[in-house]
């Protein structure tokens, strides 16, 4: 026994090691409630203006009660779509090419450029979108579809390629052994094969886009009423949501709770499907 | 000279049914120099075994005859190689219609992720321009009854092919290879992460296959190469040693090195 | 007769492998060819959006640069009604809400990831993993409404009166309790980038050799100097990615600052204060801009903006680059 005896000071360091495991877990539980505070907030606030009006009528005069945001609504789902449009296919484009093709010092930089890509602040994208389209033409849903399809582009290559590097050489060279020309192993063989990866990656850069105001303030801009045709300033729930917040009336202020409510519940819902979509073929991987 | 003039012939002969002629092959990556003027003919219906030690270039080997090694970055080839007749690294030589001829079998069985069975095995015939519905069917059956895994499958097409066991991915890979119709298959190493029993299955096959296909197999294991192949190739060192009927490898080899190595005094 | 078509071949056998001595290989099937081109052309013209983008944001905010030369970066004088444009204050705004954010979200962050993943057992550590991974996934818009509505009272009512009562000698904290402000922005900046750097840490963290961990335990050490030894120590330049690539989200958010900031372009040394920053000024003034050299000077905001992230995110990319291919000599 005399032996195991502990040295001086021994106390004093178990007790600050277990100081710190204390301090530690605080963190953790202190990191963990911004998220469940946010949303509860959210809830509460949120639930009670959201009702039938709210997802069908546009919205009210200031300070007026009632209307809802039926016009963002739409307008969100309009850019979306045009960002997707042209935003899906280009970014699983440059993610093909750089998992399949690029290797050496040109997949860096090109690597490289998407990343600085992903990284510019919206709000500046939103600027090189006002100085490329609106300065022309003016306000329109599509100055803001091609605002949010720079920003998705990056997020989709990215997550493209780390899909298909997931995918071992031989099953390509598998393909190539057929007598299937490269072309068709990579779309007909390859990218099928990994669709429920790169549709998550997909899932999520909309999820992503879904939510961003920045960029919109000053392509699509925004608009009381429903957009008359793509070419017109158009509505959106981020940019609306940002009207209302600062508006400084009450009923738009619980609208403005109800819009949140909304896009958190839309970017949760796509986070979770996607999770559980991955987390069931990991498992099923494992059984394989 | 009748003597002569029976050689002769008997030359002829065999040259009519050779499938597969390698002259003075090379094959580097990048510096490694894998393969060193291998020379070698193949006979049409025959099973050639590729035994020697790990690392001899036999893989390589085999990789240059669809002209997959060109794949690798860095790879490089020399010599030529004429399947029935034609110079598959000949000026215009297409490797995708060269690949068409010459199925592979690899290592590890590599179904292709997220196809059903029956795609894994139509994708070929698919991608190759057939679209009938009643000719995949058939042509899928066909391959899957060839690859004896037609029975155990049959009632479960439309599950993932990463779905089955070991085993029968590899004989699905070997069904896929089969789909498409080529007269030769090569097979690297196909049994090596499988278990006694779908060895053995996948042995029973080849006796199967030889009759409509030439088969180029890679093996370590020598028991298996004398139990499935006509003839047998020896390498070392990206070398070919020696080649030659299997009974006479195997029970009189001609070179010393040959008989060390079957003998297992290395490798 | 063989010795000579030997020779021939041989000769065949080397032309040839002069043409076939290719580092590329290169397709001759026409349609491989037309695929590897279109997705080139898709990848390279990314490249080429990049350029144009500052290629244009550089033209528009010329006039600017050309009026007020050096000035627009040292002068804090924002007024669109004299057209005296100058940045200080965006740029202080932006710098000093930048850094309390790390202040406070990158210890949180380490203290996080190391909980996560050294001390909770699963069943803890993937629902609180979830939690703070979620954070990364709300939209900005909801953090400034919820910054404004709930936080920004939050901290008028019970954080800044005890700490203008307490620390007010300190000058960070004088002035009235108004909730919005720098330190407003200052918190909500930390919630937002702490999923980042936690997340980066994490698996930065994952990469260290269990082995390290075990052979510093096998010395007696306990487990805070085990966590101290052989994980915070050797994953040092990690953390300093990920904090960098925190800042890069920082200096760059948007609307979440700018619900709660205030906006007064003006440079005071309380928190308490409401400032400005580039990114919240854009996003308040530039759909409204008066005259053609408030747009302008708008415009060199976004510009310096651009290329402040671009730099950062630079920066933090070669360090998790160094950070990478440390660990791939050492395996």
């Amino acid at each position: 026994m005399a032996v195991f005896r502990p040295a001086v000071g021994d106390r004093r360091r178990k007790f600050k090691s277990h100081l710190m495991m204390l301090v530690l877990m605080a963190a953790a539980v202190l990191g963990s409630l911004p998220f469940l505070f946010i949303t509860w907030y959210v809830l509460q606030k949120g639930l009670g203006a959201v009702n039938w009006d709210f997802f069908t009528q546009i919205p009210k005069g200031p300070g007026e009660t009632g209307g809802g945001v039926a016009n963002a609504i739409i307008g969100s789902g309009v850019l979306i779509f045009l960002a997707s449009l042209s935003g899906i296919p280009w970014g699983m484009g440059v993610g093909i090419y750089l998992s399949e093709y690029s290797t050496g010092r040109t997949a860096r930089i090109l690597r490289f450029a998407v990343d600085l890509l992903a990284s510019v602040p919206s709000i500046v994208v939103g600027i090189f979108v006002y100085g490329l389209i609106v300065v022309p033409f003016g306000f329109s849903a599509y100055a803001g579809g091609i605002a949010l399809m720079i920003i998705m582009i990056p997020v989709v290559a990215r997550s493209t390629e780390e899909i298909l590097r997931l995918i071992p050489a031989h099953i390509r060279e598998a393909g190539l052994a057929l007598g299937v020309p490269r072309w068709k192993v990579i779309l007909r063989i390859i990218v099928p094969g990994s669709r429920a990866g790169i549709l998550t990656g997909v899932m999520l850069a909309i999820a992503r886009v879904a939510g961003e105001t920045a960029p919109l303030l000053f392509t699509s801009f925004g608009n009381q009423f429903h957009a008359r045709g793509l070419n017109q300033a158009t509505a959106s729930l981020p940019v609306q949501i940002y009207t209302f917040a600062k508006s400084g009336f009450e009923d738009w202020e619980q609208q403005a709770w109800a819009g949140a409510l909304v896009l958190v519940l839309f970017v949760l819902f796509i986070n979770l499907t996607t999770r559980l979509l991955m987390h069931q073929r990991g498992a099923k991987g494992h059984a394989g | 000279m009748p003597a002569d003039n029976f050689e002769r012939e008997k030359a002829i002969v065999n040259l009519q049914h050779e499938i597969l002629n390698v002259d003075n092959l090379h094959a580097w990556f990048g510096d490694f120099h894998a393969v060193k003027g291998v020379s070698l003919a193949v006979q049409q219906g025959q099973v050639v075994a590729l035994i020697g030690p790990s690392g001899c270039g036999k893989s390589t080997f085999i990789r240059c005859i669809n002209r997959l090694h060109e794949e690798v970055p860095g790879a490089r080839v020399q010599g030529r190689v004429t399947i029935g007749g034609q110079d598959i690294y000949g000026r215009g030589a297409d490797p995708v219609r060269i690949r068409r001829y010459v199925g592979m079998v690899f290592q590890k069985p590599n179904p292709f992720p997220g196809l059903s069975i029956f795609e894994n095995v139509a994708v070929g015939l698919k991608l190759g321009g057939i679209s009938k519905r009643t000719v995949l069917d058939e042509q899928v059956e066909r391959a899957l009854r060839q690859a004896a895994l037609w029975e155990e499958v049959k009632d479960k097409l439309r599950q993932p092919g990463t779905s089955l066991s070991g085993g029968q991915q590899q004989r699905l890979c070997i069904a896929r290879a089969l789909a498409v119709e080529p007269p030769v298959i090569l097979m690297d190493e196909p049994t090596s992460a499988l278990d006694p029993i779908s060895t053995a299955k996948i042995e029973d096959l080849l006796h199967e296959l030889k009759k409509s296909v030439t088969i180029l197999i890679v093996t370590h294991n020598m028991q298996q190469a004398s139990r499935v192949s006509d003839k047998t190739a020896f390498f070392l060192l990206g070398e070919l040693i020696e080649y030659g009927e299997t009974s006479q490898i195997f029970t009189n080899p001609a070179r010393p090195k040959t008989e060390e190595y079957i003998t297992g005094r290395f490798g | 007769m063989e010795e000579v078509s030997g020779g021939i071949l041989d000769m065949i056998g080397k032309l040839m492998t002069k043409s076939s001595r290719r580092e590329k290989r290169r397709d001759v099937h026409l349609g491989d060819r037309i695929f590897y081109y279109s997705l080139k052309a898709s990848a390279w013209t990314l490249v080429f959006v990049l350029l144009l983008m500052f290629g244009l944001i550089l033209q528009m905010a010329w006039p600017a640069f050309q009026h007020f030369g050096w000035r627009f970066l040292v002068t804090n004088e924002w007024n669109s009604v004299t057209s005296e444009f100058g940045a200080l204050a965006l740029i202080y705004g932006t710098v000093v809400s930048s850094l309390i954010a790390l202040v406070l979200a990158v210890p949180m962050s380490i203290g996080v990831a190391l909980f996560l993943n050294e001390l909770a057992p699963r069943w803890l550590s993937t629902p609180l993993g979830f939690f703070v991974e979620m954070l990364a996934a709300i939209p900005s818009i909801v953090y400034g409404l919820w910054g404004l509505f709930v936080l920004a009272p939050f901290l008028r009512t019970y954080v800044q009166p005890p700490l203008v009562d307490h620390l007010g000698f300190l000058r960070l904290f004088e002035g009235p309790p108004l909730g919005v402000g720098m330190m407003a922005a200052g918190v909500i900046l930390a919630i937002m980038i702490m999923p980042t750097i936690t997340a980066i840490c994490r698996e930065v963290f994952r990469a260290i050799p269990q082995s390290n961990r075990e052979a510093a335990l096998g010395l007696g050490a306990t487990r805070w100097e085990m966590l101290k030894l052989a994980v915070l120590r050797s994953s040092q330049a990690g953390m300093l990615g990920a904090t960098i690539l925190g800042l890069g989200r920082a200096l760059g958010e948007t609307m979440a600052v700018t619900m709660v900031i205030g906006n007064n372009p003006d440079i005071k040394v309380s928190l308490m204060a409401s400032a400005q920053t580039m990114a919240s000024i854009l996003a308040n003034q530039y759909a409204e801009a008066d005259s053609p050299l408030h747009l302008s000077a708008l415009t060199a905001v976004g510009l310096a903006l651009f290329l402040v992230s671009l730099t950062i995110n630079g920066i933090a990319r070669f360090v998790v680059w160094r950070v990478n291919r440390k660990y791939v000599r050492g395996h």
